[in-house]
């Protein structure tokens, strides 16, 4: 009140409750932060510590896959490596440029028309298949009849796949302005030209980040190729034929045995796995810095 | 690609008969060029709603020509069914003719690819690409097949001299032309529309994101490169449509009362002096007098 006679204008906070709200919602955003963090920290702890003791040269390159009661130091997870390597690859050959011409079709082509729906409407519905029900699929209309092979696994990681990959390909073609797009058109560009040429390089960015993050997904997905790869101990370097393997896979079975040596190969595997799956994160961002240098 | 050359270059020997020109608009006006659009009865439609009904005109090569009026009387609709650009809208839809150097725009058989690359656009907002400025003004020449390197080189100091901007930019070519300031970036497109040397430059209210400095270089290239281009300005600012345009096409957008709806239409139409000083319509004096919105 002192403050109101000494001057004619008043410029302090109206109601002090807005400041107190400020301050509750500042520290409530901070908590779930550190609420998010936790299991985070937890999960890379954790398995760092109980995985590095396992990892070394031999172990990510060597074989073949010892049995279970062998203890730790002995073999190596190196089919394993390989497998999950091929066969997410594999998949990424097959889910991201379908994918990506998928995403093209539905936002540049497709508009409105029925076919465009049609196409976003299954891929949403792909996108909540549980991966099990996907490997299933894949184990009824083709294993079934080829038998197990790093290629069936492809398959199914493939279809997990390819809806994340339309749907983020998709989100970043939206964002692509159409001023950009109208530019293109007024000098003269074909509709595959203006695609080409502006829209794809405009979002190309986001693309390929959305498309390795769906590939790092892919590539920790296990109940998919229970059905589809089977095992094996050995590197099975043809992925189109015969049983395979993978970390995720082997991540499963050795952690479900009593014996010490399994669950340090288990820790290991895990460990491995996450690497990969930082290093394509990583990858992601540099690609997105080098595709969008012109974008600011 | 051959019968379009054709069809738009043979037409182009026949001007019109004088006698068939808007002669009571013209008066004591010196036509120069020969027509390059002549629009008679166009309607323009977005699904069923009528934007812009009985637009009539004629316009002429190496002119500056003007659209004002106010906003939502539909200029820019106009402006954008003279390169064929209001395809993109799906619902979009043209009536009446529109002749371009004699050869029906919307005719069976014309290709709105082959259209624009011969009437450029220059844009409200600059929308350059998120590529270099090299890139950015060989994009069209690029589309119309030229690799050659040496001579991509030419086309780019050339458009880049034409828009005033090289010696702006001449040490940063392979920078991004969204570094460019805006005044700089809208003269990097109207470079990259000069890059393809089109016929007709339409542009859409291209100052109207610039300071009055930019807007100045802008007005300036405009009457530059009048001689060798014909260009069609849609602009809120009365002054530069006096300042700028050899004519002026005032339009208006009247309110139907039974439906409630604005459907815009050309009011008057003449060389710049005549609208300004002694327009023939009272709707048009009330606009540029400044009585009316």
């Amino acid at each position: 009140m002192a403050a109101m006679e000494q001057s004619a204008v008043d410029l302090r906070e109206p109601a002090g409750w807005r400041r107190r709200k400020n301050q509750v919602t500042t520290v409530l955003m901070w908590l779930s932060f550190v609420a998010v963090l936790i299991p985070l920290g937890f999960v890379l702890f954790t398995v760092i510590a109980k995985g590095a003791s396992a990892i070394n040269w031999q172990f990510l390159t060597g074989g073949p896959i010892p049995p279970n009661v062998v203890p730790a130091g002995i073999g190596g997870m190196g089919p394993a490596v390989y497998g999950t390597l091929v066969i997410t690859g594999l998949a990424a050959a097959m889910a991201v440029p379908l994918g990506i011409l998928g995403a093209i079709y539905v936002n540049e082509y497709g508009g409105r028309g029925a076919l465009a729906r049609v196409v976003r409407f299954m891929s949403d519905v792909m996108t909540g298949v549980p991966s099990i029900i996907m490997g299933l699929f894949i184990f009824s209309i083709w294993v079934l009849h080829f038998g197990y092979s790093g290629l069936a696994g492809a398959f199914a990681l493939a279809c997990l796949m390819l809806p994340v990959v339309i749907r983020s390909s998709e989100e970043m073609l939206k964002l692509v302005p159409d001023p950009l797009r109208e530019a293109s058109y007024a000098l003269g560009a074909t509709k595959s030209r203006v695609t080409m040429t502006v829209v794809l390089p405009a979002a190309i960015g986001g693309i390929v980040s959305g498309a390795l993050l769906a590939i790092a997904r892919a590539a920790g997905e296990t109940a998919p190729l229970l059905f589809t790869i089977l095992t094996v101990t050995a590197t099975n370097t043809n992925p189109f034929s015969g049983a395979n393997t993978a970390l995720s896979t082997q991540i499963f079975t050795n952690a479900t045995q009593p014996y010490l040596g399994a669950q340090s190969r288990a820790w290991g595997s895990a460990l491995t796995l996450i690497a990969i799956a930082f290093i394509l994160m990583i990858v992601a961002r540099i690609v997105t810095a080098r595709f969008t240098r012109y974008s600011s | 690609m051959d019968q379009s050359e054709q069809n738009v270059v043979a037409p182009a020997q026949l001007p019109k008969p004088a006698a068939l020109q808007d002669t009571p608009k013209d008066a004591g006006f010196a036509s120069t060029g020969s027509p390059i659009f002549d629009a008679k009865g166009i309607s323009i439609y977005y699904g069923s709603f009528r934007a812009v009904t009985d637009v009539s005109l004629t316009i002429y090569e190496n002119e500056i020509t003007a659209f004002i009026g106010p906003s939502g009387c539909g200029k820019t609709t106009v402006l954008r069914t003279l390169n064929r650009l209001n395809d993109l809208i799906p619902e979009a839809r043209v009536e009446g003719e529109v002749d371009y150097r004699g050869v029906s725009l919307y005719g069976a058989g014309v290709s709105p690819i082959a259209v624009r690359r011969r009437i450029g656009m220059v844009f409200q907002k600059p929308n350059p690409f998120p590529k270099s400025i090299y890139d950015n003004v060989a994009y069209g020449p690029r589309i119309n097949g030229i690799r050659n390197k040496g001579k991509l080189d030419e086309i780019v100091e050339r458009s880049l001299h034409q828009a005033a901007l090289w010696d702006e930019v001449k040490n940063r070519l392979n920078k991004s032309g969204l570094g460019l300031s805006g005044g700089q970036a809208q003269r990097l497109c109207i470079a990259r529309t000069l890059a393809v040397e089109p016929d007709v430059v339409l542009m859409d209210e291209p100052a109207s994101a610039l300071d009055p400095i930019a807007t100045g270089k802008i007005e300036d290239l405009m009457h530059e490169i009048k001689s060798q281009y014909t260009i069609v300005i849609v602009t809120p600012n009365m002054q530069q449509a006096n300042r700028v345009s050899d004519r002026n096409a005032f339009y208006s957008v009247p309110v139907n009362p039974e439906s409630d709806t604005r459907t815009g239409t050309l009011v008057e139409y003449g060389p710049t002096q005549q609208i300004f000083e002694d327009p023939q319509d009272p709707r048009t004096q009330a606009y540029v007098t400044g009585r009316m919105g």
